[in-house]
């Protein structure tokens, strides 16, 4: 193959709300495999461009094509090749671990035996052995994070998006949590991320970084460093963060 | 389909799984059906009475134990003067007052003839009215048992007397929770459905568990009738613990066929459950959700034809009934369960409600976005 496969490719996507403009005419690309990181002080509208890229939020103009379907014309086949985990955690807290990995894998039209050959995967990856009969909302938050990963990825979607999965996780978590975003990748899931933490994002293969809707830099984590003369990612974010207007 | 089953399953633990609302499901209804038929009654009792005797005669105190004796009337004061039984009256202590004049009997015997005073506390104007109806008709009685004991009847009674005699059919004792109890069996069934149904989408609105159906290849029209369905079923339920109470308790036996019956409340329940889907896809809080079905369950139930005829109403008014799900379902319960109408009689209503079944789960459907 003389070139690899393009999963998301956006051209000039732009979101309004009213006068707002919370994303303003974004436009990249992202290959098939690659764990790319999607950086941006809060506000920056970062949320709201993913939440178009997986057909949650219709754009207001622009065009995208996820998994080589398009953004306006086939949402429901773009849905069926994603999967999203929300910056709010939303599995079902009164079901337990099974009945939300059972309930999500029939939604998404998994057979029975794909769903129990999953589900017991799953299980063993994430050690819960002992908790598949506890209801979703007693578990701590780390493990509800990567409970919420496993099933957003359950259905092998070729891109998953995740919205700050890691907020508010330990760090021997968020280790575990890149642990599984890695395997993910090596199964060739594109993962699209989000993140506050810089150290994270040096674990992307590619990053991008919104100021004020519009997307400033988008490079390797390394070439930034380079163009900003910067130590690290933490400089390279802070030179260009303070650039923006828009705040909390 | 399968998908349908994987929505149907979530749904049911979720409802069972949640103990208060299982229990406000099932105990409520069963409460509220033992107390409301008992309390909300036309049926005027306890009226207040107030004598003035002027008179101490024979037949006066027959004439007072007589409308005792009726069961409708309390008698809060005996007096001597109209000034202190007013009293009763001002102080809220008596509803009426019937005064005896001076001389009753003497003047009944001579002369044949006599006139009695009723004063009425008309603030409670159907208690007032009522009670003085029933006291009318009681003192008529009186006066044809004391003209039949006086008179010798002449071959030709010199006054023609014409007596209408009612029959009351369908209820012929005239018995209130009969008529009321069909109704609020009706409005139970429509108040748990539409609830239930209003506020469950929007519960997911508010935990932010939708966001994670709406990225799923989810049809919409599967998720509301995965919505609909267990709020179906549960609402049948009710439905059939009701009419075992109606039965059990006030010995309401249906007459005419349980199965016409439950024909229409299968689509009855559509239409009220698509009402509180279309509801929870305009709001975003169960706040404004609660609010919203609030506001039309009163425009619903007080032109519903529960409490007030609907004849009786202006005609704009009859108009808005004309558009009220509720309005229908009270009908054919008391045409089925009460004059034992068949499939045919109510085929109206279930045309009426078939098409706002149709336009509201439309409507839902239309209304709910997996992207905005």
């Amino acid at each position: 193959m003389a070139e690899i496969e393009k999963v998301i490719v956006c051209e000039k996507l732009t979101k309004r709300f009213g006068d707002f403009i919370a994303t303003n005419e974004i436009s990249f690309e992202v290959k098939k495999g690659e764990i790319f990181g999607f950086l941006g002080a809060n506000g920056a509208g970062k949320t709201t461009a993913m939440r178009m890229l997986c057909g949650l939020s219709a754009p207001s103009s622009g065009s995208a094509a996820i998994a080589g379907y398009d953004i306006y014309k086939e949402p429901e086949q773009i849905k069926r090749n994603v999967g999203y985990m929300s910056q709010k955690f939303s599995l079902y807290e009164d079901l337990t671990v099974m009945e939300n990995i059972r309930f999500f894998g029939g939604i998404y039209g998994l057979t029975n035996q794909q769903i129990d050959s999953k589900t017991k995967e799953l299980i063993t990856t994430l050690g819960l052995e002992n908790e598949t009969k506890k209801l979703v909302g007693s578990l701590p938050l780390g493990w509800k994070q990567k409970l919420s990963f496993s099933v957003a990825v359950l259905h092998e979607p070729k891109i998953v998006f995740l919205d700050e999965p890691t907020g508010g996780v330990d760090p021997v978590t968020r280790r575990q949590f890149w642990n599984l975003i890695y395997a993910a990748a090596d199964r060739g899931i594109t993962v699209f991320v989000t993140t506050h933490y810089m150290d994270e994002a040096e674990y992307c293969n590619r990053i991008s970084i919104m100021v004020d809707g519009k997307i400033e830099v988008l490079d390797t984590p390394g070439n930034l460093k380079k163009q900003f003369n910067a130590e690290s990612m933490d400089e390279v974010f802070y030179q260009l963060a303070r650039s923006a207007k828009r705040g909390d | 389909m399968r998908t349908l089953r994987f929505l149907l399953q979530k749904e049911f633990r979720q409802i069972f799984r949640n103990r208060a609302i299982v229990t406000l499901i099932f105990v409520m209804p069963v409460m509220q059906f033992l107390v409301m038929p008992l309390a909300a009654d036309y049926e005027v009792r306890n009226i207040n009475l107030a004598v003035v005797d002027n008179d101490h005669s024979p037949y006066s105190q027959k004439l007072i134990s007589k409308v005792i004796a009726s069961g409708y009337f309390k008698l809060t004061g005996y007096n001597d003067s109209y000034k202190d039984a007013f009293k009763l009256i001002e102080a809220d202590k008596a509803d009426l007052i019937l005064e005896i004049p001076h001389g009753f009997e003497r003047n009944l015997i001579r002369e044949d003839k006599q006139k009695l005073f009723l004063a009425v506390n008309a603030i409670n104007g159907t208690k007032a009215n009522l009670g003085g109806a029933y006291l009318g008709s009681i003192i008529g009685d009186f006066n044809a048992d004391i003209r039949m004991q006086l008179v010798q009847q002449p071959r030709f009674s010199q006054f023609p007397v014409i007596e209408i005699v009612a029959s009351n059919w369908f209820n012929p004792v005239l018995n209130y929770k009969v008529f009321i109890v069909p109704g609020i069996l009706a409005i139970l069934v429509t108040m748990i459905g539409g609830f239930l149904a209003a506020l469950n989408i929007v519960k997911e609105k508010e935990i932010g568990t939708i966001e994670q159906i709406n990225v799923t290849p989810i049809k919409k029209h599967i998720f509301i009738l995965g919505k609909l369905i267990p709020f179906w079923v549960l609402a049948n339920i009710v439905f059939t613990i009701g009419l075992i109470l109606a039965r059990l308790i006030y010995g309401i036996v249906p007459i005419g066929s349980l199965l016409v019956l439950y024909i229409f409340i299968a689509i009855y329940l559509l239409t009220v459950l698509g009402f509180g889907l279309l509801v929870s896809t305009f709001c975003d809080t169960q706040q404004q959700a609660m609010f919203i079905m609030f506001f039309f369950m009163m425009i619903f139930i007080l032109l519903g034809g529960l409490f007030t005829s609907i004849d009786s109403m202006p005609d704009w008014a009859k108009l808005i009934t004309r558009f009220n799900p509720v309005r229908y379902m009270i009908e054919v319960m008391r045409m089925v369960i009460l004059k034992g109408s068949g499939f045919r009689d109510i085929l109206p209503h279930l045309a009426a409600v078939s098409a706002m079944a149709v336009f509201l789960n439309g409507w839902a459907v239309l209304n709910y976005k997996k992207t905005n």
